[in-house]
């Protein structure tokens, strides 16, 4: 498989169950190797880092699920919110890191899970985005953009990919917005938020989309608060609030704020 | 006999004969026509005397690919069936991934990579059949394509294929206009006069299918295809008074 030849490297091993189907012929095996086996039947080389829960299969090193990303539709588009803090385990391991992968002009794709899975697959999503667009002379909608992304990923399922992303674009039937995750999940909605601070962003959002129709400032500042609010309760998000609009013409980085002078921007706003 | 040797192979000075065989063997196929009018897109075909105990339905010559979307072919009728099967089973495979209907462009395009990769195979033939598919794409514009044996593929806005194909296409060359094309009974009529002209015989003969945007294809009961047949003949009679007159 396409993932399997780009990795090449002996020390990954993506599952237990393998192992575990075939017994002792893979006991020999490890014993030739001279590897110890780890805890009784776990016979993988995975890294145990501290932020493996002990459940399931062991898990290589994740930066991001601890993150938020968001995305909502509304009148004049989509808005898509991310921070852009990795951890490993309780080490902040960056606090600029692009979490928009930007798939091309009018398609954006967001990151949480796996750093490489987002990007690799969301890069391969790409190039297969501009197949479809020279053989067929159109742009491809969002919704076959995703179902690309989500076919591609799905016949890795079950090997500990760990993608959960959002397909953000504009096509000729206006603003397309899907969640396409690494179980295999794709649903097509008008907000998603993602990541550990996702519940603190749903908050902000929610309330803030009573009214029906927002005008761009306004969706800009209600994805921004709403990720700073994230940011403020999870540990695990934080650093900056990148914010992006996909609108008729593709999508516009709209800004790139600080957490910190977010909060005292809002604080100022509160006496 | 070696199997594995193309059979399709270039001749010393560039043809490609069993593509050119091919296309003779469509010249003894059936006629069909297709015009694209502005509203409504045409299909006719020559139907062949039936014989008295054959069950006339199972003798189809136009085909529906997808709700959009139908084609008419000339040629050998086996191929057919397995060109317009592959097609039908790639409109499915386009709505599911894409999530959209096919248009006329993309699956005419596939149709001519299938038949353009038989060109280019070990130990097969190319597949003795021209088609022309007609249809409406997701946002309404109207298309007629024809496909021939060598794989090469053009829209047209008036074509016909198979035996005297050449003296059809004369005719609607002479007789399409541009403004008719708005009226979708001159549209159907135009089909039905050309095909006339080769056709022994007169209505009986006449297989014809129609589709309008955002309707599905329907295939014409013989009632109705002598309705036009009379009302064009009662044209004509009309425009030899007229000659006569002046």
């Amino acid at each position: 498989m396409a993932l399997a030849s780009v990795l090449q490297s002996e020390s990954v091993d993506f599952s237990n169950y393998g192992r575990q189907r075939r017994g002792f012929a893979s006991g020999l095996y490890e014993t030739e190797l001279g590897l110890e086996s780890v805890g009784g039947d776990s016979l993988s080389f995975a890294l145990r880092t501290s932020c493996s829960n002990g459940d399931g299969p062991d898990r290589k090193i994740e930066f991001l699920h601890g993150t938020t990303t968001l995305a909502f539709k509304f009148q004049h588009g989509v808005i898509v919110a991310v921070d852009s803090r990795a951890t490993a385990g309780s080490y902040i391991a960056s606090q600029t890191v692009k979490k928009v992968i930007e798939i091309n002009p009018y398609l954006l794709g967001t990151m949480a899970g796996g750093a490489a899975d987002c990007s690799f697959w969301e890069r391969l999503l790409a190039r297969q985005c501009r197949v479809y667009e020279l053989r067929n002379k159109e742009r491809i909608s969002v919704a076959a953009a995703s179902k690309l992304l989500a076919n591609m990923v799905y016949q890795y399922k079950g090997m500990g990919l760990s993608m959960g992303t959002m397909v953000c674009g504009w096509d000729k039937t206006g603003p397309g917005l899907y969640y396409v995750d690494s179980e295999g999940n794709r649903v097509c909605g008008d907000l998603f938020a993602v990541g550990s601070g996702s519940m603190y962003a749903y908050g902000i959002v929610d309330s803030g989309l009573k009214q029906k129709d927002l005008t761009v400032e306004e969706a800009c500042d209600l994805g921004r608060r709403a990720i700073y609010q994230a940011t403020y309760r999870d540990a695990y998000s934080g650093g900056q609030v990148n914010l992006y609009h996909v609108h008729s013409e593709g999508w516009t980085r709209v800004s790139q704020s600080d957490v910190l002078m977010l909060h005292q921007q809002y604080q100022s706003e509160k006496a | 006999m070696s199997y594995d040797r193309a059979i399709t192979v270039f001749s010393p000075d560039g043809h490609l004969f069993q593509v050119e065989y091919a296309q003779e063997a469509v010249k003894k196929g059936s006629t069909a026509v297709g015009v694209r009018g502005k509203n409504v897109v045409v299909l006719g075909v020559e139907k062949k005397t039936v014989a008295k105990l054959q069950d006339d339905r199972t003798v189809r010559k136009i085909c529906a690919l997808d709700d959009n979307v139908f084609m008419a072919f000339a040629g050998l009728t086996a191929d057919a069936r397995i060109v317009v099967n592959r097609a039908r089973v790639e409109c499915q495979s386009h709505r599911l991934t894409v999530e959209d209907p096919v248009t006329v462009e993309y699956i005419t395009r596939f149709i001519s990579s299938i038949k353009q990769r038989y060109t280019q195979s070990n130990g097969r033939r190319p597949f003795g059949i021209s088609s022309l598919i007609v249809g409406f794409d997701f946002d309404g514009t109207p298309h007629l394509y024809q496909t021939d044996p060598s794989g090469t593929y053009h829209a047209w806005k008036a074509n016909a294929i198979g035996r005297s194909a050449k003296t059809v296409r004369e005719f609607l060359e002479k007789n399409y206009k541009e403004e008719h094309m708005e009226s979708d009974t001159d549209v159907i009529k135009l089909a039905v006069r050309a095909l006339l002209e080769v056709v022994q015989s007169g209505g009986k003969n006449i297989e014809l299918a129609i589709m309008k945007r955002d309707e599905s294809m329907k295939i014409l009961v013989q009632e109705e295809i002598e309705e036009y047949v009379t009302a064009i003949e009662k044209e004509k009679e009309d425009a030899e008074k007229q000659k006569k007159k002046t």
